[in-house]
């Protein structure tokens, strides 16, 4: 799609707005519809709508697919992280309340990390199954 | 502090090591690290047995939400001998899965397929230790997805085609499954077990809680491979790879069973299963299931195919046992799985090392071996004496637990399918037997050497406690005495 001028203008204009979008997606799924898993796939769109207009090549030189490999790894251990925190603290597994001296402030930097993690290793997976749908090189 | 979270820890210790496991480079130290947790969670699950070994319960609040509203760990003995058999066969199959996997897969490839048999691990054990139905779900679609691409990892192409195969029948079950627990749910509003036992006790007549039901029991039926829903499992424990056959063979439908056992006895009742008849139609399906798997076992020429075969037909017996709807029938399936999970784990461990040393388990190219390998041989035929019911064997202890349960009730009929199913193991084990040890070697093929030690070693390990559990039962029956107390399994009365 090199002459597609138009196409990769509003690409370019759109990736940060996707981006931005999934970040309050993500942020804001305590108090309305959305969340890590929503946030996830919404930040993989952008990328992969970047990668349907500028190729696979520049797509590789941003997020080579061994970064994807540790960030799908790095969301599920901050989860996991999270509850043995919890866990340390003295409390049950995933018990937010004791992450704070006010339980309910507690509960939201509990889900807020929680929701954190899952956003990461969707966006990262979603990615990756892209990356083997398209790329057949790396999967012969 | 370790120990009031112990029951949490055997879940989430592997649960953290997957994704570790997958980040580390491809080689041995993917399989040091996996070894390194097997085995501390089998520490940890025979602690854990210590603690529940007179009846005791423990309950664990996840997220510090009171159950019935929370996910909760509740632990009994039953649980306990689940994890400890899963856990053990893991740890087992690790030491065993260092050549055998060095051989059958990419080497690239290993830190992947370590991290995703730590998931088919997390998944065996979570529905082991969870208390919670719903939850229960999640560990058995964790488990089975992982399990799928274990399989698919085999080195064949049609490992593929297998997996593919237990993909679609495995989803089926999982999809009724969810339908079951749905209905249930809808008519009870909880999910955690204690609860839904006795918000059921009221309702047992319902509608909705009978089509519950029906579903929970196709959808377990299917993930343990009962007859007549068998015929995914053949393929798919013969073309996974070996360390792969070993561990599914041993655990995956054990866990299943035990499912079973917790549905059924646990959020059911046994009073529920004589009203609806439901123990006639356990005998009838464990009794085809022995003669048809076993008969099927027969017209096969390939070691793989035999045992996968010999599988269904011990899964048979367990469910005949639960059909029996007794305290003598349930224990001998509480002891069953645990000495199933030995003599097969050690036969799939030989028929692993043989396609080692020759890349074939067909009986066409392996005639003769046994003499080249007489370890590996020995190792076949103690496991395969256990398996057929020899006393002196822990196959021998099961056996007689079915034998008594089913002469307690006088179903004749019964007894002689336990004992002419014993008759067609000795003839496929013989067949196996007289392929690898008297029939004249084909020319073609050159010696073979011994198979090397990291796989003798645990295969023998197994083989010795078939014997020791064969002599000594007072782990396997008390364990499985205590477990079917708190089922709430009474003794058979006229």
């Amino acid at each position: 799609m090199k002459h597609n001028l138009v196409l990769r203008f509003i690409t370019k204009y759109l990736f940060p707005v996707i981006a931005l979008f999934a970040l309050y997606v993500q942020f804001h799924g305590d108090y309305g519809p959305g969340g890590g898993f929503q946030a996830g796939v919404i930040l993989s769109v952008a990328f992969i709508l970047y990668a349907m207009v500028f190729g696979m090549e520049s797509m590789e030189k941003v997020l080579p697919l061994g970064l994807l490999r540790t960030l799908a790894s790095t969301g599920v251990l901050i989860y996991a992280a999270t509850g043995v925190t919890t866990l340390l603290m003295g409390g049950n597994f995933l018990d937010y309340d004791i992450l704070s001296q006010l339980p309910i402030q507690g509960q939201h930097i509990g889900i807020m990390i929680i929701e954190l993690g899952v956003g990461i290793t969707v966006s990262a997976v979603m990615l990756i199954i892209f990356y083997a749908f398209t790329d057949r090189r790396n999967y012969d | 502090m370790i120990e009031q979270n112990l029951c949490l820890l055997l879940v989430v210790i592997p649960l953290i090591a997957a994704p570790v496991t997958a980040m580390l480079p491809a080689g041995r130290t993917p399989w040091f690290f996996t070894l390194t947790i097997t085995w501390l969670c089998f520490v940890l699950s025979i602690w854990q047995l210590t603690i529940v070994l007179d009846g005791s319960t423990i309950s664990y609040e996840l997220g510090g939400w009171a159950p019935p509203w929370g996910i909760e760990y509740h632990i009994d003995a039953l649980n306990a001998f689940v994890t400890l058999i899963v856990s053990g066969i893991a740890a087992i199959t690790l030491p065993y899965a260092l050549r055998t996997v060095e051989n059958e897969i990419q080497r690239r490839d290993t830190s992947l397929f370590y991290a995703v048999f730590l998931l088919c691990f997390v998944g065996l054990l979570g529905i082991a230790q969870t208390g919670d139905v719903f939850n229960l779900f999640v560990f058995l679609e964790i488990s089975s997805l992982s399990s799928y691409v274990l399989i698919g990892m085999g080195q064949r192409r049609r490992a593929l085609t297998a997996a593919y195969q237990y993909l679609i029948m495995g989803s089926i079950g999982a999809t009724f499954l969810l339908i079951g627990i749905g209905l249930i749910y809808a008519e009870t509003g909880t999910l955690n077990m204690q609860d839904l036992h006795q918000r059921l006790q009221p309702i047992l007549d319902h509608r909705t809680v009978h089509t519950g039901f029906i579903f929970l029991v196709v959808g377990i039926a299917l993930k343990l491979a009962l007859f007549p829903l068998h015929l995914w499992l053949p393929n798919a424990y013969k073309y996974a790879p070996s360390a792969i056959s070993v561990f599914l063979s041993a655990t995956a439908t054990k866990v299943a069973v035990y499912v079973m056992l917790r549905i059924v006895f646990t959020v059911f009742s046994i009073d529920f299963l004589k009203i609806t008849s439901t123990e006639f139609i356990f005998l009838m399906l464990g009794a085809f299931g022995v003669l048809v798997a076993s008969t099927g076992a027969i017209f096969h020429y390939d070691i793989k195919r035999i045992l996968a075969y010999s599988s269904i037909a011990q899964v048979s017996y367990m469910v005949l046992g639960m059909g029996f709807a007794s305290t003598l029938g349930v224990t001998a399936t509480v002891v069953h799985m645990f000495n199933h999970a030995l003599m097969k784990g050690a036969l799939f461990m030989a028929a692993g090392a043989i396609v080692l040393r020759i890349g074939s388990s067909k009986f066409e190219n392996i005639y003769g071996i046994g003499r080249q390998m007489p370890w590996t041989f020995a190792a076949i035929f103690i496991a395969g004496l256990s398996l057929i019911g020899i006393p002196g064997t822990a196959g021998f202890i099961s056996k007689w637990y079915f034998m008594l349960a089913a002469l307690e009730q006088q179903a004749w009929l019964i007894a002689l399918v336990i004992l002419f199913g014993s008759l067609l193991s000795v003839v496929y084990m013989w067949k196996i037997f007289e392929a690898l040890f008297f029939h004249r070697p084909t020319n073609t093929s050159p010696p073979v050497s011994e198979a090397p030690l990291s796989l003798l070693l645990p295969m023998w390990t197994l083989v010795l406690a078939n014997i020791y559990f064969g002599i000594n039962t007072d782990l396997t029956v008390s364990v499985a005495e205590t477990a079917v107390r708190l089922l709430g399994i009474t003794a058979y009365h006229e």
